[in-house]
């Protein structure tokens, strides 16, 4: 296999974008991806394209051809890939597969989720479906339900508290003021969260991330052939993936989302690096208490430190390990399909020393972590300056 | 949330009788029913098998954000309850306020309704479980006899709890 680099990247404006249409949204971060790269459309070879809900929200499905057609890329192959929201994480790695096996030179790789122009109660329908539609969305297990579960299960074993997960948002919040495409870009305290109200108890509504509309994109180049067209290319020097049981109640373990652990050991081993040389992480924070379990399960605090570590603050910036500068899935959105590419566009920056007032101190080093369903699919990926 | 007639007729031993499978090669119990045995595979025999009517609750929480079909029900408690042999199983806790469901309470299934579906699709029913109220305490066993018997002794359990 050949390496494999990040030439450009763009990202649509996360929010509430009722004046833009699913294909806008694409468009949008596509072509702001492609001005990065410095490269002409013709130069594109294959598209893969991670949406989850498309079908079950806007009613759009084949959104592989969508994109290729409303980019102006016809007739490359264009391919979507859905693992819910590890869309944009598995598009990124099938991108990263296509252009290291040496079929291609360069791809684009998108993602991008239409979401708020739906009423609350359907997209909670939608996103169910990530999880074990006739077993837990069934009996009206919502998502934040689920990852309730697992909080109440780390506050037993390990002590966690509320204000603990609390002071993930705050932190998210903090970063994301710096962030121009955020959705949220206000700070709140442990209080807002703590009287913020209960969705499954002992989540409440600032724990959880919010429903955004919002478009993500990356040009993929051989390493080789990167420094072509920019001269500070982002090599992804690892890309691991895995699996695990669709329905939470089939876990062993209600504390740690057994893929990550598998996924992040695999990319430390492919890249020769432990979790005490990363730098800067995006993580899946799609609930306060996910960011928790994702610092421990990704090696950079022990099982049960995570909560003590965030309300301390050694994960905000410029600190121990800076978690989330983009201000995560919290408060920059969690268009479901375009996350995965937005953390790794955040890296791109943070590594390329473009991260504004939100940069992390010579940063070399950066990680990606994005999760589908409550745990069922793990994408972490490692990126290094080429 | 509307379902297809064919499912929830698909779904009836699952959701009515628990219905999971047991692997006779490495003796492990499974629900949702697999054919496949995840430990064995190919060496796996595996057959259907009832789930045990009773277990712990292992985690619970309580739904006030609730997906469309279970609007009027809303808030309503949620747990993931270890049954007896292990198996852990999601599903809605009944007949109790939310105050007295605690992680180790002891749970019983009860038979329900599920959701809230419009009046052009079936009504699908299904497996909820309810407080076995004598041993509400965290590590009391269960009175299997006594699991059907509404007691008396709850608000002394809840001041506890």
């Amino acid at each position: 296999m050949r390496g494999v680099s990040i030439i450009g990247g763009g990202l649509s404006k996360f929010g509430e974008r009722w004046d833009k249409s699913f294909r806008d949204l694409v468009v949008e971060a596509g072509t702001a991806a492609v001005i990065d790269a410095g490269i002409e459309g013709r130069e594109i070879q294959a598209i893969y394209g991670g949406c989850m809900s498309s079908g079950r929200l806007v009613g759009q499905e084949h959104v592989g051809a969508l994109f290729a057609d409303f980019l102006g890329l016809n007739p490359i192959p264009a391919t979507r890939c859905e693992a819910a929201c590890a869309s944009g994480g598995v598009a990124l790695r099938a991108g990263f597969l296509a252009v290291a096996s040496g079929m291609y030179d360069v791809v684009a790789v998108g993602g991008v989720e239409k979401m708020t122009d739906f009423d609350s109660a359907d997209v909670a329908i939608a996103l169910g479906g990530a999880g074990d539609m006739e077993h837990e969305l069934f009996f009206g297990a919502t998502f934040p339900a689920l990852y309730a579960l697992m909080a109440r299960r780390h506050m037993l074993e390990y002590g966690t508290t509320e204000e603990m997960m609390a002071s993930c948002s705050v932190k998210n919040h903090k970063n994301a003021v710096h962030n121009i495409y955020a959705q949220y870009r206000n700070e709140i305290t442990i209080e807002d969260v703590m009287n913020s109200g209960y969705i499954a108890s002992p989540l409440k509504l600032l724990d959880c991330s919010p429903i955004t509309d919002g478009a993500a994109a990356v040009i993929l180049c051989a390493s080789e052939k990167a420094k072509k067209f920019r001269k500070d290319p982002v090599e992804i020097i690892a890309s691991s993936q895995a699996s695990d049981t669709i329905s939470l109640s089939n876990r062993h373990c209600m504390t740690e989302l057994h893929a990550t652990k598998v996924a992040a050991a695999d990319a430390y081993r492919h890249a020769r690096l432990t979790p005490k040389d990363i730098d800067v992480a995006e993580v899946h924070d799609c609930f306060s208490i996910a960011e928790i379990m994702a610092i421990e399960d990704l090696g950079f605090f022990e099982k049960g430190k995570g909560g003590p570590a965030s309300l301390e603050g050694l994960t905000a910036l410029n600190s121990e390990i800076s978690i989330n500068t983009s201000g995560g899935l919290k408060a920059t959105g969690h268009p479901v399909g375009a996350t995965g590419i937005k953390q790794a566009v955040e890296i791109m920056w943070q590594l390329q020393g473009r991260a504004d007032k939100r940069q992390v101190n010579d940063a070399e080093i950066g990680m990606t972590h994005n999760v589908g369903g409550s745990g069922a699919t793990a994408v972490v990926n490692i990126y290094k300056r080429l | 949330m509307k379902h297809p007639l064919p499912l929830i007729w698909r779904m009836i031993p699952e959701k009515y009788y628990i219905m999971g499978s047991h692997c006779s090669t490495c003796k492990n119990d499974f629900f949702p029913f697999r054919q496949i045995c995840p430990n064995c595979r190919r060496l796996g025999k595996v057959s259907e098998k009832r789930m045990p009517p009773t277990g712990t609750i292992y985690s619970f929480t309580e739904v006030s954000a609730p997906p469309s079909g279970f609007e009027f029900e809303s808030p309503y408690p949620l747990a993931i309850i270890e049954l007896d042999n292990k198996v852990k199983i999601l599903a809605q806790i009944v007949d109790c306020p939310m105050e007295k469901i605690k992680i180790g309470s002891r749970v019983t299934m009860r038979f329900r309704r599920v959701g809230d579906d419009d009046e052009e699709s079936a009504i699908s029913y299904g497996y909820k479980f309810a407080l076995i109220e004598d041993s509400a305490s965290a590590s009391a066993p269960a009175p299997s006899a006594k699991a059907d018997k509404p007691a008396k002794a709850s608000k002394a359990t809840a001041a506890k709890g």
